[in-house]
Order: C-alpha cells, then structure tokens, then sequence
C-alpha cells in the first residue's frame, strides 16, 4: 500500500512537473540538448529522425520513450535531460503550427 | 628499376651536368643521334696548322652553335607514351603538375597540342581523382590523371578509393624517378620510391611499372582495358621520369600499339539465371534491390523491362540511376518487408538490405541485429564484384547467404533474365501479377503525397529546410536539360523524393566509399562532361565536403566548366555531430558543445565561413548567405542565368541539419 501511494505521488509530481512546460524555454531546451539534430530546429524531422511536430505524441508517452528508447533514437536519462527541460520541449512542439496542405504550396505540385 | 640498356650518349642526366660543367659548344657537339654515331669512324687525331682558318671554321669555333635538332638527341619516349593515350580517346586529364612527370607533361602540351586529352589544372590530387569519377558517371569513360608518385599520390589515395568503391575506373599515373644512382639528388629522391603502385594496390584493380616503351604500350591499353571492364574500377601505372626523359632508341622492333578492344563483361551462369527466373516467376511479391544495376543508359531501359514483366517492385539504393522514381514500380527500402523472393542487383550490401542494425548501445555497446524479412524469402544476387575482391579493405560487408548467387555483371546478364522470366511465368500467374501491379501504382501515389506533405514541414523556417532547399532549386531548373552532380548532399534524400530522376545523367549517385571531400570535385567532373553534352549540371553542394579541397572552385572557373552549386550549409560536420552527441548519451553525460551548436570538434561556426566569398574569390559569380526562404527563389533565378552564360555560380544557403 505504501509503494502505491508513493508510486502515485511521483508520478503526480512528475505529471505536475512535466505539465509545467513553457514553448519559450522548450525553444531553447531544444537545442540546448540536441533535439534538433536529428530532427530539425522545427521538429519536422527528416532522414536521421521522425517528425515530432506538429501534433506531438502525449508528454508522458514521450518522456517514457525518451528516457528508455531502443529504437534507433539515444537515450536522454534524467542526468542530460530534466524533466522540466523535456516537459519544456514539449511545449514548445506543441506550440508549433501545423503545416499547409502541399497542394496549396505551388513548388510542391510542379 | 630492371633496365639495363645503356641508353643515348646524351640523355636527360648528361644534359643536365653537361650544362653545368661543359656548356653549350659541348652539348651541341654532342647532337647527332647515337645509332648515326656507331656507323661513323673514329676521326683521325687533328694536326695542328699554321694557316689561316676558313671562314667555316671560324664560325664554328667563334658563333653560337645552331641547334640541328634538340638537346637531347632525338625524340623524347613520352612524345610516344602521348601516341599510345591518344589511341583511347580520353578526353581530359585533370591533374595537379609534378616535376616526376614533367616529361609527358611536356609532350601532352606541346607534342600532343593539348587535346585529346586536355590538361585541366587542379589544385589537389584528390581533386583531379574526383573529377574523374564525377566525369565517368555521366560520360561512361575514363579520364586519366597524373600525380607525383609519393606525395601526390598520397594525397589521391582517398579519391582512389571512393572510386574503387564504387566501381568506377579512373587511370592513375605516377611519375616516380626511379634510379637512385642518377635522379637529380634533394627533392627528387624524397619524391620516388620502390613501389608506389603499393600504396594504392589494396584499392586499385591492377598496376604495372613498364620499363621500357614498348613496355608502356601494352602496360596503358591493358590498364584502360582491365578498369573498364565489368567490375570497373581504377588502375595505376608508375611511369618512370627516365623513360619519360630518355630518346626513343630502335630496339629492332618498331615501337606498336595495341589496339584496344572492350571485353564483353560477364554474365551470370545460363544454370543460375534459370533457376532464378523460376524464383521469381512463381513468386507471390518479388522485389528487386538494385544499387549499381544499370552502368549505362540502357540498364534503366532492362530493369523496367523486368520489372514490369514481373510487376515487381524496385528499391534503388542510389549508386547509380536505376530505375526511374517516377514508375509506379519504384518502391522504398521498406519494401523488402513483404517480399518471398528478393533479387539483388550489383549490391554493395546486401546484408544491410535485408537486416537491420540500431547503434543504440546495445549488447555492451556494439549495437544490436534484426531482420527485415519474414522467414523462408529466397535471395538472388547477381555481383561482378565477386569477380574481384582484395583482403585487406573489404568493403563488401557482412556475410549474407544468398540462395541463387551468380558472379556476374547485372547489366549484361539483364536480357537473358527477363527472356528466362517471361518463358517461366505459368498463364495461371498472369492475372495475380496484373493485381500486383495495380496495387503498387496505388501504394506509389500514396508515397509520393506524403513526401509532399512532410516536404511542407517547417516550409518556412529559417534556417531554410532541405526540403524547401530541394524543390526552390527544382522550380529554377525545371525547364532546362537537368542533371544533379552532388551525391545525396545528405539532404534527409529530398533529391530521390522531390526530383523526378529518371534518365541515367539524371543523378550520379553516391560517392562509394563515402570519403568526405568527394562531392565538389566530383560534381565539377560531372559538370565537364554535361557541359559537352550541353546539359545544366546542379550541385547541392555540402559545406564540410567543399573545405576539404576547395581549389576545385578554381579549377571549374578556369576551364569554364558551369555549374549551379546551390550549398547545404548547416555549419558542422553533422553526422558526426550526432555521432558524439549519441555516445554522450549512451554515457549519461551532457556533450560538451563549448561556444558552439553541438559537440566541440564537430561544428563549422565561430566563424562561420562565407563561401560565397571564397567561391567569388576563385572566379565563380556568388551570393549569400541566404537564411530566409523567401529570398532563395529569386536568387536561384539570377544564378541560373549566370550558369546558363557558362559561368559557375554559388549560393550560400544557411540549411536546416539534414
């Protein structure tokens, strides 16, 4: 009952924390940590890293893949990366806007 | 070296002491030609005279002597070596010069009028070797090239090996003053050695050291025969400064030249091209791999020929254009995952194209395997460079067992496969192959509107996208016989994925062995040969890979070789940002960036370099830096028309990471 109880009050604290992001510092913890080299300054990914925005996936499914990826992506532990910088990050993620339909974009229908 | 032929009375080593020590009355009496001196007789001893000399004599003794022919007595052996070169029909020989060859430099020039081939002067032999292999990717013909035997071969060495890599042939000439008792002591000696064919022979498909003309003959058709034979790759010859230096002396024999002609390449066991015929033919999903499946124009026109007898989807690894993107058949790599049969065509990999591996630390750090096939798939390979491995760089990767595996050029084995396939489908087959097909002309419409819709992405951001990067610079081409002379510019494939590549000239594909530098000089050899083919060659053009050598600038607007290089400049070495930046990772440590955007030793910035300037500096019409997306358009525009006037043109575009 009491690992319950604790589990419970740290993931509320950790929600509480991730659910504190700011866009602004989530624009400079972007690149302060290297987000951006695998999937651009505007998280539209490209051949080294998916596409993170527009329409990012829930914070708290993004914090568990960041911090224990096997996939292709490297690990960010708590160590590089706080959870108020990657709560931070994904603000800023969200706040970015979604992209035109190509079809409205003329160099994309040539 | 081996000869042992005294040689002329008056060679390249006595006119040189003779100028020193015996002046010009000597060396002009020393003219004729040593098989008219053997034939005449001793003089007699000379009487002294107490008259008056003649006129005649008196000239003789008083005037300067007229040369009746040249210092060293005959016709130079590298006037001949020019003969042989000129009966292949090389076009140019980019090179940077050399004092060790400075013989056959002479007679290119001079005896040979500059053409045929026409010396381009680079600034780095690594450059000049790149140049080569950008030339033969849209030419389909070797180019040769000149270095000094050590140091300038040393600097070629990695050009050589991209080339080697990527099965192009490139002739490779070392000059190398090889007799130690006679080169000119100092900077010569630093510059010769022993063997210098050794220093490239793990990478090089053969080398000789000719040691005499007749030698040489047979020593240069044979190199241009072996490298451009099926699996093509570059050849070395040391040309010895001597025979280069020394007269042309009649051993009996008059001095011949072999006449060159092209092996047939080499095709698949007829066994094996029936077995893998009923492969596919009986396949429910094959799909094709090819990397540097189609050599020539018509190796497009074959594997669409088999393709859509077998409605089979195509992945094109890149090396080359092999399939147009454009077709309905063209898949991506994914496609492998679905396949019961698989057919590899001239695959540098096929390991990696049938299995994955993720860096992700695993296993103690050295990453972790998986497979991208479903159990049971048959695999088909048909690879010359079976034909033709070494043992000590071995850039055919891991072992992958293949079930049909055949030594073989893919390109000539090509119409002996389709014939098997088209009399191996069963009429039954007929109507599941026709499904097959409408279902990848549905899944390519899919693929290619969403790359456009994850090309409009971050369309205008700032730095400016690859993507946007890629169709601004389509949209100023578009009209104009095109032709792409970067390798990927690692530009997240936007090229592959925007571009409509179709045409063999259309893309040169990758670089082989992936040494960096090789993308400037490739794409002004690239550009040398579409200028003679009246084509616009475009470069996207990557910042790290043009500070390695970046004479070659110079080199393109000397020649005037056209070019519209459009930079990727991202301002760092960027795989290797994401190299370190992913073992701080592994390691829980943060990366140390210093003042910079990713990890100290990675970044080009603080400062950053203006290249526009450096490119305008060497003679090319530039602009930059471009951070704004909105501007690219209308300098593209401007810069085109620069190209189209014969001038290379720049433009710095400050880019998104990849």
């Amino acid at each position: 009952m009491k690992r319950t109880l604790l589990l419970v009050a740290v993931l509320s604290a950790s929600q509480a924390a991730l659910a504190a992001g700011s866009a602004d510092k989530g624009k400079t913890a972007f690149a302060k940590h290297g987000c951006w080299q695998c999937h651009g300054f505007a998280g539209q990914g490209g051949v080294a890293g998916p596409k993170l925005a527009p329409d990012p996936m829930p914070l708290e499914a993004m914090s568990a893949f960041v911090r224990n990826t096997r996939g292709g992506m490297p690990p960010y532990q708590k160590a590089i990366l706080s959870d108020a910088d990657l709560a931070d990050i994904h603000a800023y993620l969200q706040s970015l806007p979604k992209a035109r339909d190509y079809k409205s974009i003329p160099l994309l229908n040539p | 070296m081996a000869r042992k032929d005294p040689g002329p009375q008056v060679d390249r080593r006595k006119f040189l002491s003779g100028v020193a020590a015996a002046g010009a009355a000597t060396a002009a009496a020393a003219m004729s030609t040593p098989v008219a001196r053997a034939a005449e007789p001793a003089p007699a001893p000379r009487v002294p005279s107490a008259l008056r000399p003649t006129l005649q004599v008196a000239a003789a003794e008083t005037e300067t002597p007229r040369e009746t022919t040249n210092r060293i007595g005959g016709r130079p052996g590298s006037d001949f070596m020019v003969d042989v070169i000129k009966t292949l029909g090389i076009k140019y020989l980019p090179a940077n010069c050399a004092s060790s060859y400075r013989g056959i430099h002479e007679s290119l020039i001079n005896y040979g009028g500059n053409k045929m081939p026409e010396f381009l002067t680079c600034m780095h032999e690594e450059s000049a070797v790149g140049m080569a292999h950008g030339y033969f990717k849209i030419a389909g013909k070797p180019l040769m090239t000149l270095c000094h035997g050590t140091v300038g071969l040393q600097h070629a060495t990695m050009a050589i090996y991209n080339a080697w890599c990527d099965r192009v042939p490139v002739i490779v000439v070392g000059g190398n003053d090889m007799d130690a008792a006679t080169r000119p002591p100092g900077v010569p000696t630093f510059h010769a050695a022993q063997d210098i064919n050794a220093l490239v022979r793990d990478f090089t498909k053969w080398d000789d050291t000719p040691v005499s003309l007749a030698h040489f003959a047979q020593s240069f058709v044979r190199a241009y025969k072996i490298a451009m034979t099926p699996p093509c790759g570059p050849v070395m010859i040391s040309l010895d400064a001597g025979l280069q230096q020394e007269v042309i002396r009649n051993h009996g024999d008059k001095l011949a030249i072999p006449r060159y002609v092209p092996t047939a390449a080499p095709q698949g066991d007829s066994g094996a091209v029936k077995e893998a015929a009923r492969l596919l033919a009986e396949a429910q999903n094959p799909v094709i791999v090819a990397d540097r499946a189609a050599r020539t124009p018509n190796g497009i026109k074959l594997l669409v020929q088999l393709a859509e007898t077998l409605q089979a989807r195509v992945i094109d690894q890149g090396s080359r254009v092999n399939f147009p993107k454009t077709h309905y058949l063209s898949a991506p790599p994914t496609a492998v995952s679905g396949a019961d049969v698989i057919l590899g065509l001239e695959l540098s990999d096929f390991w990696a194209t049938v299995n994955s591996y993720t860096d992700n630390g695993e296993n103690g750090g050295i990453g972790a395997n998986g497979t991208r096939i479903k159990p049971g798939t048959k695999l088909i390979s048909i690879s010359s460079v079976e034909l033709n491995t070494k043992s000590n760089y071995q850039d055919f990767q891991r072992f992958q067992v293949i079930d049909v595996p055949m030594a073989g050029d893919a390109e000539a084995t090509l119409p002996a496969l389709i014939e098997a396939v088209k009399a191996a489908i069963p009429g039954s087959k007929k109507a599941a192959i026709e499904q097959r097909g409408q279902a990848a002309k549905k899944a390519h419409a899919e693929a290619e509107a969403r790359a456009k819709q994850a090309a409009a992405l971050a369309w205008d951001a700032s730095p400016i996208s690859t993507a946007r990067l890629c169709a601004e610079t389509y949209a100023a081409v578009k009209d104009l016989d095109w032709s792409i002379v970067s390798q990927s510019g690692n530009v997240s494939d936007w090229l592959n994925r925007l571009w409509p590549l179709s045409e063999h000239h259309h893309w040169i594909g990758r670089s082989g062995g992936y040494g960096v530098g090789y993308g400037a000089p490739a794409s002004v050899g690239a550009a040398l040969a579409n200028r003679d083919a009246g084509r616009f060659s475009v470069n996207i053009q990557a910042d790290g890979d043009l500070m390695y050598a970046p004479g070659v600038l110079w080199t393109a607007a000397k020649h005037k070789i056209p070019q519209l290089a459009v930079m990727h400049n991202n301002r760092g070495y960027h795989q290797e940002v994401m190299h370190v930046q992913r073992l701080s990772n592994f390691r829980n440590r943060p990366a140390n960036y210093g003042a910079d955007m990713g990890p100290v030793g990675t970044r080009i910035e603080n400062p950053d370099i203006e290249y526009h300037k450096l490119a305008e500096s060497m003679g090319w019409w530039a602009r930059g830096p471009i951070k704004d997306p909105a501007q690219l358009g209308s300098a593209l525009k401007e810069a085109v028309k620069i190209v189209q006037a014969g001038q290379p043109a720049l433009l710095n575009v400050w880019t998104q990471p990849r």
